[in-house]
C-alpha cells in the first residue's frame, strides 16, 4: 500500500510539489498577504470624528492625517532609532560573527551559538524589564558608573537634548541600548552564515596578491559578507520600526510608530490611522531594500 | 635557467601538535625552474607550498627566497603568487577585476591595468572575457583566469597547488602542455604541487618526491623514473615491481631489494634460454588485462610472489593476449634495468 503510494507520487513530481508547497503557500497568500491587503484597504478608509465610526469609503484623508507634523515626527523618531540600532548592531555583531566563522574551533563555535541564542530562550518582556532595572536611576549601571567615577560623563550624556532624559531608563539612549541588545542575535547569525560561506582561500588569495588584512577586509570580506549584513539589518531595522514594548516600558512619553498603532487601534478605535501607520514601515522597508540592492547587497547571492 | 637559487628550505619543520606534516625538509629550487612537489595526500607537499606562500609559518628551520629569509614575513610582503586548488576567484568581481586585483592593490593607474589585463588574457588565451563573472566560466577557463591573476604581478616564484585536479583528463593533458609553454615564455620559477606522477613527469624540470613529511628523492623526471633511490619513490612514481628478501636472492643471487619496471620485462616461452646478462624467472599468468595500446599481465611466480608485466600490443590481438591466461611463461629482463633500493 505504502509502496504503491510512493510509486504513484514518484511518477507525479508536480503533485508532490503541490502537496509540499500547498499549506505554506496557502498561509503566505491567504493569511499573511491577505491580512496585509486588508490592512492596506483599511488605511484608505477614515474615522468619522463625530460618530467615532469607521467610514468604509475610499479616501486619502487618513494619509493626509498621517502627514501631520506630530505624526511625521513619530515616524522620523522611529526611523532614526531603527537606523541607529541597526548601525550599532552591525558594528557589534561583525567582529563576533567573524570570529565565529573564521577562527573559532568547532567546539568554541557551539558554545558561542548557545551564548548568542541563549537570551532568546527567555521572554522578551522579562529581558526588557530586567534592562529597566539595570538602567534605572538607582540601578546597577549608574552604580557601576559611579564606582568608576564617571558620573559626570553620564549626566552630560543625559543632558543632551533630544536623546537625554532624567535617567537612562527614561531616555532615548536607554531605549537605544535595549533595542541594540534585544535584536543583536538577529544581526550576528546572518553575518556569521554569510562569512561561513566565504572560503578561507579567498582571504589567502587576497593576501597573496599583496593586500594587507585591512585591504582584504575592504575588497573581499566585507563585500561578500554584505548580504548577511543586509539580511541582519532587515531584522534589526524592521523589528525596531514595529516594536511598542520597549518605547512603552522605557524612554519618555514621545511616541514611536508601534505605540501609535497600538493606541490608535485600541483606545481611540482609529483603525484607518493605525493601518496607515503600519503601511509606513512597509513602504520604508521597500525603499530600504531597493537601496540595498542598488548598493550591490544581493550581487554576491 | 641558471644557478641562482630561487627558494631554499633549510631544515624546515611544520608540526601540527603531534603530527609532523613537514619534518626537517631541506631542498633548493633553482631560478627559472619548473619544480614539482610530488606525493600522496598527507605527504607534506601542500604544507611546504603554504610555507613558501606565507599562509603558514614553519615550526623550525628557515625558508629563503632569493637569499632572503622570509620565514616570518606575511604573504603580502612576499614576492610570490599562488594559483589555488579551488582557484579562489573573487565571485563578486569580474574576470578583469580579478586579474587586475594585484595591480589595484599596488595602485597601478587604471589604463595601465587595463592594458596588462588584456595582455594576460591573451597569454592564457581567453581574450575578450574581461567582463564576465567567474561564475559564468567553465572550470578550465577559471583555471586560466587564476593563472593570469597570479602572473600579472610578475612574481619571483609562482606556486601552483594541484591546479588541474578538477579538470577532466583531456583538458588536463592540454593544460599541462600549455602551463609548460607559459612557464618557458615568462621565465618565472614554477613550484607545482601534485599527486599525479604523470603530470609531474610531463612538466617538470625537477621533481621532489614527498612521503610522510620527508623528501624521498629529488631529481629530473628521467632520474626519478629510471633511478628511483628509495622504495617509496620506486613504488609511487610509475608502477614498479618491488622484490625483496628471499625472492630477490633467488633471482639475482643477492639478498638485496630491487625494483623492476613492468615494461622492462619480456614474456617468453618457458623453454627459452635467457642470455647471461639477463635475469629470469618462471611463473603462471594469473590475470590478463587488455588495455588497447598495451596489455598488463599478472604473473604468479613459482617460488611465491607475483610480478606485473606490461607488453605493447605490437602484433598481438586481444584474442591472442587473453588466451595467455593460465599459461606457463618465462619472464626475462636485462640486468641493467633493476634498481637496488634503500630500505
Amino acid at each position: 500500500m505504502l509502496k504503491r503510494l510512493s510509486t504513484y507520487l514518484y511518477l507525479r513530481p508536480r503533485l508532490v510539489l503541490l502537496l509540499l508547497l500547498g499549506p505554506p503557500m496557502f498561509y503566505m497568500l491567504v493569511v499573511y498577504l491577505g491580512s496585509l491587503f486588508a490592512l492596506l484597504i483599511n488605511s484608505f478608509f477614515y474615522l468619522d470624528g463625530y460618530t467615532g465610526k469607521v467610514v468604509h469609503q475610499f479616501t486619502l484623508q487618513t494619509y493626509a492625517e498621517l502627514l501631520h507634523t506630530s505624526n511625521l515626527e513619530i515616524i522620523f523618531r522611529t526611523v532614526n532609532m531603527a537606523v541607529a540600532v541597526t548601525l550599532a548592531d552591525a558594528l557589534i555583531a561583525f567582529p563576533l560573527a567573524y570570529y565565529m566563522a573564521k577562527h573559532a574551533s568547532s567546539q568554541m563555535k557551539t558554545w558561542l551559538y548557545i551564548a548568542v541564542t541563549l537570551p532568546l530562550w527567555s521572554s522578551y518582556l522579562v529581558r526588557v524589564y530586567a534592562w529597566k532595572l539595570i538602567l534605572a536611576k538607582e540601578g546597577i549601571l549608574s552604580w557601576f558608573v559611579n564606582l568608576l567615577g564617571l558620573n559626570g560623563v553620564l549626566s552630560s550624556l543625559l543632558n543632551i537634548p533630544g536623546i537625554g532624559g532624567s535617567s537612562l531608563s527614561l531616555s532615548p539612549i536607554g531605549m537605544f541600548i535595549v533595542f541594540s541588545y534585544i535584536w543583536l542575535p538577529y544581526m550576528i547569525l546572518p553575518i556569521q552564515t554569510a562569512l561561513e560561506r566565504v572560503p578561507r582561500s579567498y582571504l589567502e588569495a587576497s593576501g597573496d596578491l599583496g593586500a594587507r588584512p585591512s585591504t582584504t577586509f575592504r575588497f573581499v570580506t566585507l563585500p561578500l559578507a554584505f548580504p548577511g549584513v543586509v539580511a541582519g539589518s532587515i531584522f534589526t531595522f524592521s523589528l525596531t520600526l514595529g516594536d511598542f514594548i520597549v518605547p512603552l516600558s522605557l524612554g519618555n512619553s514621545r511616541f514611536f510608530i508601534g505605540q501609535a498603532v497600538y493606541s490608535h487601534q485600541g483606545t481611540s478605535g482609529n483603525i484607518p490611522l493605525a493601518a496607515a501607520f503600519t503601511v509606513g514601515p512597509v513602504v520604508i522597508m521597500i525603499i530600504y531594500l531597493l537601496f540595498a540592492r542598488k548598493l550591490g547587497a544581493f550581487n554576491a547571492l | 635557467m641558471n644557478n641562482t637559487t630561487a627558494v631554499s628550505f633549510e631544515a624546515v619543520c611544520r608540526y601540527f601538535g603531534e603530527v609532523k606534516a613537514v619534518d626537517k625538509v631541506s631542498l633548493s629550487v633553482k631560478d627559472g625552474e619548473f619544480f614539482s612537489m610530488l606525493g600522496p595526500s598527507g605527504s607534506g607537499k601542500t604544507t611546504c607550498l603554504r610555507l613558501i606562500a606565507g599562509f603558514d609559518r614553519p615550526t623550525a628551520g628557515h625558508i629563503l627566497l632569493y637569499g632572503q629569509d622570509v620565514s616570518s614575513l606575511p604573504p603580502y610582503e612576499r614576492d610570490v603568487n599562488t594559483v589555488f586548488q579551488d582557484y579562489a576567484l573573487f565571485p563578486h568581481m569580474t574576470v578583469g577585476e580579478n586579474i587586475a586585483y594585484g595591480l589595484m592593490i599596488k595602485k597601478v593607474p587604471k589604463p595601465e591595468r587595463q592594458k596588462r589585463v588584456d595582455e594576460m588574457l591573451d597569454l592564457v588565451r581567453l581574450p575578450g572575457l574581461a567582463h564576465r563573472k567567474p561564475g559564468q566560466l567553465s572550470g578550465g577557463q577559471r583555471q586560466r583566469v587564476a593563472l593570469a591573476r597570479a602572473l600579472i604581478n610578475n612574481p619571483k616564484v609562482l606556486l601552483l597547488d594541484e591546479p588541474l585536479g578538477a579538470l577532466d583528463l583531456k583538458l588536463r593533458q592540454q593544460m599541462q602542455i600549455e602551463l609548460k609553454t607559459i612557464q618557458k615564455r615568462v621565465g618565472i620559477t614554477f613550484i607545482y604541487v601534485t599527486h599525479d606522477q604523470e603530470e609531474a613527469l610531463t612538466m617538470s624540470d625537477r621533481i621532489a618526491v614527498f612521503n610522510l613529511g620527508n623528501v624521498e628523492q629529488v631529481g629530473t623526471p628521467t632520474d626519478i623514473y629510471e633511478h628511483p633511490t628509495t622504495l617509496f619513490a620506486a613504488g609511487f612514481v610509475g608502477v614498479s615491481n618491488l622484490i625483496h628478501g628471499e625472492l630477490a636472492q633467488r633471482i639475482t643471487g643477492e639478498r638485496k631489494s630491487f625494483s623492476i619496471r613492468p615494461e622492462k620485462i619480456r614474456l617468453a616461452s618457458v623453454n627459452e634460454t635467457p642470455d647471461s646478462d639477463t635475469y629470469s624467472t618462471i611463473g603462471t599468468v594469473r590475470d590478463v588485462i587488455y588495455l588497447g595500446i598495451f596489455t598488463r599481465y599478472l604473473v604468479d611466480l613459482d617460488g611465491g610472489g607475483d610480478l606485473v608485466v606490461v607488453q605493447q600490443n605490437l602484433e598481438t590481438t586481444s584474442m591472442d593476449v587473453l588466451s595467455a591466461k593460465g599459461q606457463r611463461v618465462r619472464l626475462i629482463w636485462s640486468c641493467d634495468h633493476i634498481r637496488y633500493l634503500e630500505a
